[in-house]
């Protein structure tokens, strides 16, 4: 009995606050935040959707998409999905080496996403598309630089919790923390998903 | 005690295994290279229904494994379906208020 009481209290200090349901309030917090980031992120997809063949001015999307360009894009943030998951799996086996190199590996990943991102825009600006050249180019800039601000946050959130990682200032369940930067990291990919579908693939 | 020890453990391995992330992985690339290759061959009027379908599985995919929803707690699973489930009937409310659905 006094074994599982202090098993419990063991517990307690590795996975930090639960809630009633015996589930973490930091998941539950971040599971919420990634609900209503579909709202946020959903409002920008729509009006996009409605103002994509809205051109007066400047470049329809068919003259400056460059489709094999983003593909490879689009792989190597999925790709980023595969080392964060391997990341968070090497956290859960406490292989704190092998947890920081993933991370690094998907900082990387993410870095050089949002460098093709910058790319792309600049490419795109040269060719006559700017932010207020037509409702088309506001919605698209709008949407993709939302995404890309979130990619460049996760990018931080990954340099961060590496640093924190090796000064060992992390206190709780050190897994938890890294599946919680891992879980925001995930979400920014299938907003991608949709993005690339949506915005890319389909023609106005 | 062992009990408890167990289910300790089994907190930590809700997901799968290191091989099991690859696979997935390879197969969201395999849909991915797919989608693409809808760019540049005609698929007639399965173009959009294809893409909207490939772009689904890949979300669920994402969402299910790794996102662990497909091992976690299913309250996970209810706070984050709601939240995309409501966006989802308020733009399509509000693009339909557009008529963008109407041809």
């Amino acid at each position: 009995m006094a074994d599982i009481a202090t098993h419990d209290t063991d517990h307690a200090t590795d996975h930090g606050h639960h809630s009633s349901t015996g589930l973490s309030n930091n998941k539950l917090a971040m599971w919420l935040f990634l609900g209503s980031e579909c709202l946020l992120f959903g409002g920008l997809i729509s009006t996009y959707m409605l103002y994509r063949g809205r051109v007066q001015n400047g470049p329809h999307s068919s003259q400056i998409y460059d489709i094999p360009f983003t593909s490879v894009s689009s792989f190597v943030l999925l790709m980023s999905s595969l080392t964060m998951v391997l990341a968070v799996s090497s956290a859960q086996r406490k292989d704190d080496a092998k947890t920081n190199l993933w991370l690094v590996i998907t900082a990387l990943l993410g870095a050089t996403f949002i460098g093709g991102q910058v790319y792309e825009f600049t490419t795109f600006y040269r060719e006559g598309l700017g932010f207020t050249t037509s409702l088309f180019g506001s919605s698209f800039y709008a949407l993709t630089g939302f995404h890309g601000v979130h990619v460049s946050v996760g990018v931080i959130m990954l340099l961060s919790l590496m640093g924190i990682i090796k000064k060992g200032k992390i206190t709780g369940d050190k897994a938890e923390v890294v599946e919680l930067i891992g879980l925001y990291w995930h979400f920014v990919d299938i907003v991608w998903i949709i993005i690339f579908t949506l915005v890319y693939l389909i023609p106005s | 005690m062992t009990t408890v020890t167990e289910k300790h453990a089994d907190a930590h391995e809700h997901g799968m295994s290191d091989a099991g992330y690859i696979k997935i992985a390879i197969i969201l690339a395999a849909i991915t290279g797919l989608e693409v290759s809808t760019y540049y061959v005609n698929f007639g009027p399965l173009f959009m229904p294809a893409l909207l379908t490939m772009m689904v599985v890949k979300f669920v995919m994402v969402v299910s494994y790794f996102m662990h929803l497909k091992f976690d707690s299913k309250i996970f699973s209810f706070l984050f379906y709601v939240g995309l489930g409501l966006a989802i009937f308020v733009y399509c409310m509000a693009l339909a208020t557009f008529k963008f659905f109407i041809a």
